[in-house]
């Protein structure tokens, strides 16, 4: 069984805040799918490899060519916030 | 003559013969859209004025005799997850409510380098999390069939408009069963192709190591029509295979004889629900009278397909999503005095409840102390899956089982449990953590709903899964089903 506790300390680590409200509910649910995926503990994994990635590593190299990319204009078209050609951000240093 | 019941072939087919104008097609569409999507919901954005520009200029080739693509004048949808120069590209959500992408996905260059036309962006479940499309913050789609009923989802909206006749085409994505659920719900054929074999460049990512474009057709040659539209190497995914042959009509009408063809019995043993089971069973005895050696396999690892699934694919998604940030694009919350407080407002309030789940499975999957039980023992588990498959494709061409082990739910039935509808992604996540290629397409009706039958082949074996796919389809025509 997860806590409310834990649920608190993930979601401060995935950047999310939930209401207290919200927090029963998730934990609840979030609980069921933690059981669910403990099935995969009783699977034998010793000497397998894992597989992050189906396909052969295959690095396929090209000419180091200098293209076209997008302009300043389009890259910035939606940030919320902007100026002097750069994404604004508040004030991080006092 | 009805426009939008004809197939894509057709369709184009006239167009070469001057018996209808692209614009003519075009129109016919939006007036099919106008009619019946106040009901089904399968458009987020429309792309009426783009799209009968784009049919002016195919008209005007076809009267100066210049050559045109393989998807001359067809309408095509585009699932909202592949982006789109200068019209707006959501996911199905609050956060990029207003994106607006300064470039094409790779796939939607191929579509308009062959004449295709894209008449629209269609709905899904919110970053393509969800089985029934009601996760997207645009509302839900209905099924065309029953609108009391889900279309399946992620691609929910890419499979109600080709049912539905708005469009005759359209791209999906896939993670787990994004496009073969749906195409099942829908009485559609629905490709998820080989990983590697369609770019992701510009398909905005779930779970990288899994995500692939789709597609959805009336029939399989249609399907197999789109597929060969957008299929070949992108240099700007390195994910992308250097395949040589793809084209995926020419040999659609081979004979199957001899075809070696596995039943996993994990698939057929599992609880679901009979009718269904046993339109599938009956598909098989199809493909035994057109001469197909069927035998039954079995798949030791498929029970643990799913929650495999669910921990490899929430990981990439947790690490994936930390690009909504509230900084470069999207949505940014009202409230906030510092940097902190813009990522926490933004992301908990512009992400919906399926997704933060999500989020927070992989961000505990990947958390320290963790890593190893979940994250890593899930790749291993994965291989072991893998090499099921790659086993039974030393002995077999194709697998068949049903697509989902249900009918076409309610709305609303499962939305308030998540690992009931989890549950109808049980026969289909396994595809995906192999990278190999799978199709459904309709087998049977139950009580006025289709039964999808999931055609399974080896990595590039895409041709195997589309000449059986193709051989029950004309038996089935022939009986008049």
């Amino acid at each position: 069984m997860i806590s409310k506790e834990d649920v608190k300390h993930i979601a401060s680590l995935a950047k999310l805040k939930f209401s207290e409200e919200e927090l029963e509910d998730f934990t609840n649910k979030f609980s069921h799918v933690l059981t669910y995926v403990e099935k995969l503990q009783e699977v034998d994994t010793e000497n397998v490899e894992p597989t992050y990635q189906v396909n052969e590593q295959i690095q396929l190299l090209r000419e180091d060519e200098v293209v076209e990319g997008l302009s300043r204009e389009d890259v910035l078209k939606n940030a919320p916030d902007k100026q002097y050609g750069y994404f604004k951000l508040p004030k991080v240093l006092d | 003559m009805e426009i939008t019941k004809l197939s894509a072939r057709e369709m184009r087919k006239k167009l070469i013969d001057k018996e209808i104008s692209s614009k003519e097609i075009i129109e016919a569409h939006i007036k099919k859209i106008d009619e019946v999507d106040g009901d089904i919901n399968a458009f987020i954005t429309l792309t009426r004025e783009e799209a009968l520009k784009q049919a002016d200029e195919i008209d005007r080739k076809i009267k100066d005799g210049e050559s045109i693509g393989s998807l001359a004048g067809i309408p095509i949808g585009i699932k909202d997850n592949i982006v789109t120069r200068n019209i707006k590209t959501t996911c199905g959500s609050k956060i990029l409510e207003n994106f607006i992408p300064p470039y094409d996905a790779a796939v939607i260059e191929k579509i308009k380098g062959k004449d295709g036309i894209i008449l629209g962006k269609t709905n899904m479940d919110e970053f393509a999390m969800g089985s029934s499309t009601e996760t997207s913050y645009f509302g839900s789609t209905k099924n065309p069939i029953d609108l009391e009923r889900v279309p399946g989802g992620s691609s929910g909206g890419s499979a109600a408009a080709v049912k539905a006749g708005e469009v005759a085409l359209s791209l999906g994505s896939e993670t787990g069963g994004s496009v073969r659920e749906p195409a099942s719900f829908c009485g559609l054929v629905g490709i998820k192709p080989t990983y590697g074999l369609v770019s992701r460049y510009g398909v905005i990512p779930m779970a990288n190591s899994l995500d692939q474009v789709g597609v959805f057709g009336r029939d399989v040659a249609d399907a197999a029509l789109m597929l060969s539209g957008i299929a070949g190497y992108d240099i700007k995914d390195s994910t992308s295979m250097k395949v040589e042959d793809t084209d995926y009509l020419t040999k659609l009408a081979e004979d199957i004889k001899g075809m070696r063809i596995g039943l996993p019995k994990e698939y057929f043993n599992i609880d679901m629900d009979k009718r269904v089971k046993e339109e599938v069973l009956k598909a098989v005895k199809v493909f035994e009278k057109l001469g197909g050696e069927v035998e039954e396999i079995s798949l030791p690892y498929a029970e643990y397909g799913l929650p495999t699934y669910y921990i490899i694919a929430t990981s990439e998604i947790s690490s994936n999503l930390a690009r909504f940030d509230g900084i470069r694009y999207g949505y940014r919350s009202k409230d906030y005095s510092s940097l902190d407080e813009i990522y926490i407002n933004t992301r908990s309030e512009g992400f919906g409840e399926e997704v933060k789940r999500r989020i927070m499975l992989g961000t505990y999957a990947l958390s320290s102390g963790y890593h190893d039980a979940y994250y890593k023992k899930a790749q291993r588990v994965r291989t072991l899956i893998k090499k099921d498959f790659d086993e039974a494709f030393k002995k077999y061409d194709i697998i068949l089982s049903p697509t989902v082990p249900t009918l076409p739910f309610k709305l609303g039935e499962k939305i308030e449990d998540p690992l009931a509808m989890y549950m109808s992604d049980l026969m289909t996540v396994s595809v995906n953590l192999a990278g190999i290629c799978a199709l459904s397409m309709p087998c049977g009706m139950v009580e006025g709903l289709p039964v999808g039958l999931q055609i399974i082949g080896d990595r590039f074996k895409e041709m195997n899964i589309l000449k059986a796919a193709y051989a029950f389809e004309r038996e089935g025509e022939s009986n008049g089903i």
